[in-house]
């Protein structure tokens, strides 16, 4: 098995990741790719709160996940990795043009951003680097949970 | 109803005021505690809404599942604040216990609203 989703969202690890997607697909690990959490060791401790223990955690840079990502790809648990915005996933998907699906799973109301979706919101900035992704040939859709519909990205921006 | 404390209830979509009103519906309109919902926020926000809702008074924040979104958020904001103590898995039997002792300190409050959380949970045997 290997990462079966790459998902944006700005909760991080929180119950629709850990139970929604989690439990349903039997996850064994969750890479967390986020500068700021992987350099505050108690933010890291507060989002293993919540996760069975039969999980592992990975908090990581997106170059700390560029470089491991073979070694996940070859993992035979399934995982899931995370970013908290529309940049880091970005630039993680440059950094590892394997990376073939995103998922938008919730990116929140800020100034400057419009709703797309309820659990989408984009700036006109976000919006085309998640069109651009998809020109090249990444599939980006939006879905909060598994049982709900996906949405390609097309209908966001 | 005692005074002193206030419990903020934060927790998915409509659960805290939902659970807000069942406790006003048992316990009476002065029951000390406000309603949080996530809805729509990202952690940011979420914790623009607790602080708010929280004031700066002692406060017990009520959450309702450990690990989730409310939680981090209530956990973060209460870090090195003596005055927040953070439950998690909220249910009515704790806040309508809370409504009537509000004059404990934070700390006896929080620890009580769990042992009343636990004892109500269980079980019923004929």
């Amino acid at each position: 098995m290997s990462v079966v989703l790459h998902r944006i969202d700005d909760r991080l690890i929180h119950g629709q990741v850990v139970v929604g997607w989690g439990q349903r697909m039997g996850i064994g690990f969750i890479v967390l790719v986020d500068d700021g959490v992987r350099a505050n060791l108690w933010e890291q401790e507060l989002y293993r709160m919540g996760v069975p223990a039969t999980t592992d955690v990975v908090f990581a840079t997106v170059a700390e996940a560029a470089a491991r990502a073979p070694e996940w790809e070859k993992d035979p648990r399934k995982g899931i990795l995370l970013t908290g915005d529309v940049d880091t996933m970005v630039a993680l998907c440059a950094a590892v043009p394997e990376v073939r699906k995103v998922n938008l799973g919730g990116i929140h109301a800020r100034d400057g951003r419009t709703e797309r979706l309820r659990y989408v919101f984009l700036s006109d900035g976000e919006a085309a680097q998640l069109q651009a992704l998809a020109d090249r040939g990444v599939e980006v859709t939006a879905q909060d949970l598994p049982t709900a519909k996906p949405v390609p990205v097309a209908e966001l921006v | 109803m005692s005074d002193g404390l206030i419990g903020v209830i934060v927790a998915h979509t409509e659960v805290a005021e939902a659970l807000l009103a069942a406790v006003r519906a048992i316990a009476g309109e002065d029951a000390g505690l406000v309603a949080v919902s996530n809805r729509g926020c990202d952690r940011g926000a979420l914790t623009r809404q607790l602080e708010a809702a929280v004031g700066g008074r002692p406060a017990v924040v009520f959450t309702d599942m450990a690990g989730g979104s409310c939680a981090h958020t209530a956990v973060a904001l209460a870090r090195g604040r003596p005055d927040l103590k953070v439950v998690t898995g909220v249910n009515l039997a704790m806040l309508v216990d809370f409504a009537f002792h509000r004059d404990l300190p934070v700390e006896a409050a929080a620890r009580r609203a769990v042992e009343i959380g636990r004892t109500a949970v269980g079980m019923v045997e004929r």
